[in-house]
């Protein structure tokens, strides 16, 4: 089904997974340690780049290839995969799809080559879900917008090489009386724009989320990206897309769990064999390699909706509400595998367990993606 | 600059690897092959030479029908194009004579460099940079920790086990590298697009004027006439510390005569 050139990106990733972000990650996970030199060596290898066609300095790629290396990456841990993927979805994507000539020329370029991370602020201490509960406000004088609000648990946004958020913001009301909601980049370092300290998070350890105040910050008129007032249309397509991404990076997760759980069952002996000879232990296997698989099959079929141009709202939030419930189901059954091991942090199950929730909160919870998919049902 | 790097296909040093029952060659079908991994720190030297100093890089790999994918991926680090010698006759083919069959192809390509890595990880013999240079005519820089290129004149760091020699060289010359060089490239996508569309050319024996009976089983100068699987690992001896566990384990030294 996929490429000669689908299959050899597949493995290029998982040859740097098993090599380069296996045998470190645990430790930068222990310290709540943001991995630059892994992120510096994905930017050498062109993840960053993946979707971008060459003449925006990417590699050409399709939105496949990047759900491929999310797969490939989160097979072996989550923290480095979310970090390409808010690059990417959330950072880069909307400057180069809804950007002017200037703001792409001026920042997509570090971005598709990883030197630079951008990051994308929705969500409000208030407003999470109901995204259309925004309440930061962002007001014209003269020739510069003046913001002021709060955003909170913004991926990517307080690294050393974090470049800019682009943050939604009230600018006005809309004839029919609904808040009037646009896109504006906000350099970092611009002043008045704090990065508060990290978050004491469950999982995800290695990746960088922050709350970020916004006090009187000044930033050109220019900054605006797209069309005022067409912030919220333009997020919802961007959440739509990130969608399949979310739930490759999920169907490597549930993956990785088999591939631990197999080699586990092989070597650990109770009551004189192996406990991969327990029927017990088998079906539970079998199950979670039938959920991996079709989570599989189903960011497939988003991917391959979405690069043919046809309608894939209903595909993308069918996915990522599966592959999210099958990586926190399998992420139970593995660490159950593993026993005690399964409880200690070195384990690369427990790793797993502890970054499976969030993929049923992210990008739109389960009950959205419900939603969403009855909606489209036309109920 | 103008580089020329051997690339060997290997059975994967991490999988389970065996000789063939038949002819005590290595057996290439039941083990998954890879790129000899020296010489990936070897692609990675020519590729950062010629980003720095201009040039081509052009890969030259011996062997079955079946290491086109070890080029393949060999070129979508980088590389422009690559050189398969392949031909029925060549099995078996012993050290002597497989740079003899490298040597012929390299004479046709205008190497200033010669880039391979210091031994690969199934035959081992680490003599083939040596043994291409003295075919060639040319220095032998082996064993290179750091690569230093300032005009016509090569600088190596030659890792030894106390430490590093210096040696210098003018091109052309062949150098050998270890695997503490640099830190090689994995594929990007761009790169696996690229080298689906770069020449491979492949040579036959007759194409480099080299005759089938000096190369494969006929020629070999050393043949592999039996072989055995490694003995399984003896249950070994458990000593249990009653407080006098260090004055048995110097017993047990003492009877192995390590002390
Ligand atoms: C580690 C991490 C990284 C994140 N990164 C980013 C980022 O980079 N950028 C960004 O903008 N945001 C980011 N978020 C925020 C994330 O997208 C939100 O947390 C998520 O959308 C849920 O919003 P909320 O937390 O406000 O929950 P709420 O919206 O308050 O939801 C609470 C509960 O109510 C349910 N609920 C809400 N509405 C309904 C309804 N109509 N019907 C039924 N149930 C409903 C929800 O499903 C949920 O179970 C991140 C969050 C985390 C934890
Ligand atoms: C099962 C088995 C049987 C063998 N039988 C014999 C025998 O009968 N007689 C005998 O003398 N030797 C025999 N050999 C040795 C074998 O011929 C050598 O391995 C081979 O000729 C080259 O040596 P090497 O790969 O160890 O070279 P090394 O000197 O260790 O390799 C150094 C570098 O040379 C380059 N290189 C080596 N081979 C190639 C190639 N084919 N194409 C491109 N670049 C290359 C690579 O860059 C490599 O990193 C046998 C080896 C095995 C495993």
């Amino acid at each position: 089904m996929l490429t000669e050139e689908h299959e050899a990106l597949r493995t290029s990733v998982r040859e740097f997974a098993r090599e380069v972000v296996a045998p470190v990650i645990g430790e930068f996970y222990e310290k709540h340690a943001f991995p630059y030199d892994i992120v510096r060596r994905m930017g050498t290898m062109g993840l960053f780049g993946l979707p971008f066609p060459e003449d925006a300095g990417g590699m050409g790629g399709d939105y496949l290839a990047l759900c491929l290396t999310l797969e490939e990456l989160a097979r072996v841990d989550s923290s480095v995969a979310i970090t390409l993927e808010a690059a990417i979805s959330l950072g880069a994507m909307p400057i180069y799809r809804f950007g002017t000539e200037e703001q792409r020329a001026r920042w997509l370029p570090d971005l598709v080559s990883g030197e630079s991370l951008a990051a994308f602020g929705l969500t409000e201490p208030g407003a999470g879900s109901d995204a259309g509960g925004t309440t930061t406000r962002a007001v014209l004088d003269g020739d510069e917008w003046v913001i002021n609000g709060t955003k909170c648990f913004i991926t990517n946004s307080g690294t050393d090489i974090t470049s800019l958020v682009t943050v939604t913001a009230v600018t006005g009301t809309n004839p029919d009386g609904s808040k009037e909601i646009s896109s504006i980049i906000v350099p970092s370092g611009t002043p008045g724009f704090t990065v508060l300290p990290g978050y004491s998070k469950v999982g995800w350890c290695a990746s960088d989320t922050h709350e970020l105040a916004f006090d009187d910050v000044r930033v050109p008129a220019a900054n605006l990206l797209g069309p005022r007032g067409r912030g919220f249309a333009q997020f919802l397509r961007i959440l739509d897309e990130g969608r399949i991404a979310i739930a490759a990076l999920s169907t490597g997760l549930a993956q990785g769990c088999v591939d631990e759980s197999v080699a586990y069952a092989r070597q650990r002996h109770a009551f004189g064999r192996a406990i991969g000879d327990f029927q017990a232990i088998q079906f539970k296997i079998s199950d979670m390699e039938v959920r991996a698989h079709t989570s599989r099959l189903a960011y497939y079929d988003a991917a391959a909706r979405l690069l043919s141009g046809a309608d894939f709202k209903r595909a993308a939030a069918i996915a990522k509400l599966h592959a999210s419930e099958a990586a926190v189901d399998n992420a139970r059954d593995a660490t159950q595998i593993h026993g005690g091991y399964g409880f200690m942090n070195e384990t690369p199950v427990a790793r797993f367990w502890r970054d499976a929730k969030i993929l049923e909160i992210g990008e739109g919870t389960s009950e959205i993606q419900r939603m969403i998919i009855a909606r489209d049902l036309g109920i | 600059m103008n580089i020329v790097v051997l690339v060997k296909q290997v059975p994967d040093s991490g999988a389970e690897r065996s000789l063939r029952a038949d002819d005590n060659t290595v057996d290439r079908g039941a083990a998954s092959n890879v790129i000899n991994e020296m010489d990936e720190y070897a692609i990675e030297e020519a590729l950062k030479i010629t980003e720095a100093h201009g040039g081509e890089v052009t890969v030259l790999t011996m062997g079955p029908a079946g290491a086109s994918d070890s080029i393949r991926k060999a070129l979508s680090m980088g590389p422009a194009k690559a050189v398969h010698i392949v031909d029925d006759a060549l099995r078996g083919s012993c050290a002597v004579s497989t740079s003899k069959v490298i040597a012929a192809a390299l004479g046709g390509l205008n190497a200033d460099i010669i880039l391979c890595g210091s031994e690969s990880t199934d035959g081992r013999v680490q003599v083939l940079p040596h043994m291409l240079a003295e075919r060639l005519g040319v220095a032998a820089l082996t064993g290179a920790r750091k690569l230093t290129v300032d005009g016509s004149t090569l600088t190596i760091e030659r890792q030894t086990d106390e430490g590093y020699e210096v040696v210098t060289a003018s091109t052309p010359a062949v150098v050998s590298v270890w695997d503490t060089i640099n830190e090689p490239r994995y594929p990007s996508f761009k790169g696996i697009m690229a080298a689906k569309k770069k020449p491979v050319d492949t040579k036959s024996l007759a194409d480099l004027g080299v005759d089938a009976s000096e190369v494969g089983f006929a020629g070999a100068t050393s043949t592999v006439l039996d072989h055995a699987q490694r003995p399984p690992r003896s249950a070994g001896q458990k000593v249990v510390d009653e407080g006098d566990g260090g004055v048995k384990l110097v017993e047990y030294l003492a009877t192995e005569k390590f002390v």
